[in-house]
């Protein structure tokens, strides 16, 4: 994520994604003019209000956003060297698993009821590496031991496990060919803190042990902060503000990043009132010409009525909001 | 004496299943003072919401005795239970499917009161479903709305306002805020906050978000595998957990903070079978202090004023 990108080793180049849901109540302007660089690596925090377009992002990247009503427009897409814009099926099938996976929210509708665990894993190795399934049956029970279960339970079906230990098991299976790129979509809001401590944990060591790159959609700020490198904060179907965790977690600039913090409970000031951001959420259906935030924002003028481009403030650190130009502005930041 | 609006004593919910007896809810005692919150924090499936139900007797406590307002309410019938369970209301985590879809907002509320024949004439009742509305911060303009048309924020409002509507004392609020994101959460929390001051409403609130608990409560019951293993203030629990189990649940919160990486307590393991548990400490098998002495049932003791602890080893750990 960084203005002189030309140099760096891109594991997704996306450049102008517009995605529209086109339904019979009118059309949903789900993601807005997106672009999203990302190194190979690094771990990126996808975070933003509900409806703000992250699914949808992530689901672009697979090619799997439903059609119809789903409409997507993009003028580059680039995954791990593969233009995903311009690719057959079959060529699609093989980078879904192997360059590109995704970790769904809901550990339950990922798994295959009539499957044993370890059979699922080993379809998805034997598919990607054209492996014998006796040998995708012994690398399945190596991924289940990595993500902490006994490899003797492989031949155990999903209901025989408990959530933490399923959604582990979707873990195996997103990981199990290596993907250079892992989208992990609230992977651990079904879990409680010990066990979400656990599979933060061994995520963590993955992406050390095998380089992935990971795009962590989630609305918890304090996740972010434990997993990732940079963070993009998403309002309307478009990034905000995105930048270094230093850059957006220390430097706010962008309003509702502002709101975003300023809503969570103050951990030092129990008897604090929360502040949440003022106004209505935003309806997709009916997005405003400006800045799609404008009218929530504390900061907004008639400025705000027009398109908002990116700029850089730093070499990391850019934002979609013309308010900090104006003299005398500055972001407010509870005491936490 | 404390004005207690609720004791519970002894509370036990055993769920007979096909592999043997779960032990949902063992031996559970607690007492909630009138205009307070008591949070109950604990993994998934640990009984927060068994413990919740059964107060309610929603679902039949095994055994126990249950105490409201000067009541003994494990004695009642259930006819007599029906004029109680009005001063005693539940608000729900899903405020998506626990409304129906085919009524509007203003039918949605006014249904607790027709069903208990709160008011006579149909514009009795609109007038009081219009000032539940404005309590709950909903806009008249919303009255003839369908729930899948509003976002989750004013859908938990509708659960709130039926809630009140039978003017209770008390509500177990079952994880209210968590489907919520953070901006709409903290309307909602306040929200709450506000109707406790204005109708001097006691809560328990079942949450598996520490920070959220820690904002809201005044006194936390962390529950592991049916019961209580740490009940103390909500200050005092956070500034000094004693139970090992605690201790690792506190330390897990992610903090959205940059700086000093806090140490971590990686519970190893999995959760126990609920089902024919020993009768050993609920957390024997994942305690790095487990020893012989746990392999009996630890009671809850207080260790200093209002601070209680379930575990046999606290001069060890
Ligand atoms: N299949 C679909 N048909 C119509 N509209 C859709 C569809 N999928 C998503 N949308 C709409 O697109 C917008 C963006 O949705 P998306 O699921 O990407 O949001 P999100 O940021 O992932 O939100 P959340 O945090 O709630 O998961 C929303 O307004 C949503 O209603
Ligand atoms: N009707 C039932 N029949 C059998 N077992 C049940 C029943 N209701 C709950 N249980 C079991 O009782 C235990 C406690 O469940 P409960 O729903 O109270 O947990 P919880 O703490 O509210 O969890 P969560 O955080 O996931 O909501 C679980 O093991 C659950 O599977
Ligand atoms: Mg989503
Ligand atoms: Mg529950």
């Amino acid at each position: 994520m960084s203005q002189t990108e030309t140099t760096k080793d891109l594991v997704l180049d996306l450049e102008n994604l517009n995605v529209r849901f086109e339904t019979e109540d009118g059309i949903c302007y789900a993601v807005n003019g997106l672009d999203m660089k990302i190194e190979r690596g690094k771990a990126i925090g996808l975070v933003g209000e509900t409806g703000a377009g992250k699914t949808t992002t992530a689901l672009s990247l697979l090619r799997l956003v439903p059609d119809p009503p789903g409409v997507v427009e993009c003028d580059k897409m680039v995954i791990n060297g593969h233009d995903m814009l311009n690719i057959s099926i079959k060529e699609l099938e093989k980078i879904r698993g192997k360059d590109i996976s995704m970790i769904f929210q809901d550990p339950m509708t990922a798994l295959n009821p009539v499957f044993t665990v370890g059979d699922q894993i080993a379809e998805s190795i034997m598919l990607h590496e054209g492996v014998s399934m006796a040998d995708a049956q012994r690398k399945a029970i190596d991924m289940l031991e990595l993500v902490g279960i006994p490899g003797e339970r492989a031949g155990e079906y999903p209901h025989e496990f408990s959530g933490g230990m399923k959604q582990r098991v979707v873990i195996a299976i997103a990981l199990a060919c290596h993907p250079q790129l892992l989208i992990a979509d609230e992977p651990t809001t079904a879990l409680d803190v010990t066990i979400q401590a656990q599979v933060l944990d061994l995520m963590r060591n993955l992406r050390q042990q095998y380089q992935t790159s990971l795009i962590m959609i989630t609305h918890d700020l304090g996740i972010v902060a434990e997993v990732c490198d940079d963070v993009a904060v998403m309002y309307g179907g478009n990034i905000v503000e995105e930048g270094t965790l230093e850059d957006v977690f220390n430097h706010t600039l962008h309003p509702y990043t502002e709101g975003l913090f300023n809503s969570l409970p103050n951990i030092n000031d129990r008897k604090a009132k929360l502040t949440p951001i003022r106004g209505l959420m935003l309806d997709p259906m009916d997005m405003p010409p400006g800045c799609p935030f404008s009218p929530r924002c504390p900061y907004a003028d008639e400025k705000c009525d027009e398109p908002q481009v990116k700029k850089y403030v730093s070499e990391t650190h850019a934002i979609r909001c013309c308010a900090y130009e104006r003299p005398g502005f500055h972001i407010d930041r509870k005491e936490r | 004496m404390a004005d207690n609006i609720l004791e519970v004593k002894n509370l036990k919910k055993y769920f007979k299943t096909k592999r043997g007896v779960l032990q949902a809810v063992d031996d559970v005692s607690f007492t909630l003072e009138r205009g307070k919150t008591l949070g109950l924090v604990g993994e998934s499936g640990c009984g927060k919401s068994t413990t919740g139900r059964s107060i309610l007797r929603l679902i039949e406590p095994t055994a126990g005795e249950i105490i409201f307002d000067g009541k003994e309410i494990h004695k009642l019938s259930k006819s007599q239970m029906r004029h109680v369970r009005k001063d005693m209301q539940l608000i729900f985590q899903d405020p998506y499917s626990s409304l129906d879809p085919r009524k509007t907002v203003s039918q949605l509320i006014a249904e607790p009161i027709i069903a208990n024949k709160l008011m006579k004439t149909k514009s009795e009742v609109d007038l009081r479903v219009a000032e539940l509305m404005s309590t709950v911060g909903l806009a008249p303009r919303l009255f003839n709305t369908y729930p899948h048309e509003l976002d989750g924020g004013r859908r938990q409002r509708i659960g709130i306002a039926r809630a009140l509507a039978m003017r209770p004392q008390f509500i177990v609020c079952d994880e209210p805020v968590s489907a919520l994101d953070v901006s709409i959460q903290a309307q909602i929390l306040n929200l709450l906050k506000e109707l406790q001051e204005q109708f001097e409403l006691s809560y328990i609130f079942i949450t598996h978000d520490l920070s959220v608990v820690n904002h809201f409560s005044d006194d936390i019951a962390v529950m592991y595998l049916g019961k209580i293993v740490e009940k103390a203030p909500s200050e005092e629990l956070f500034a000094n957990p004693l139970h090992p189990y605690t201790k690792a649940l506190l330390s897990a919160i992610p903090i959205p903070e940059l700086g000093e990486k806090r140490e971590r307590i990686i519970i190893k393991g999995e959760i126990t079978s609920p089902i024919n548990m020993p009768d050993e400490c609920r957390f024997y098998k994942r305690c790095s202090y487990a020893c012989d002495r746990c392999k009996s049932i630890p009671p809850l003791e207080e260790v200093s004023p209002g601070h209680f602890v379930a575990c046999s080893c606290l001069d060890s750990i």
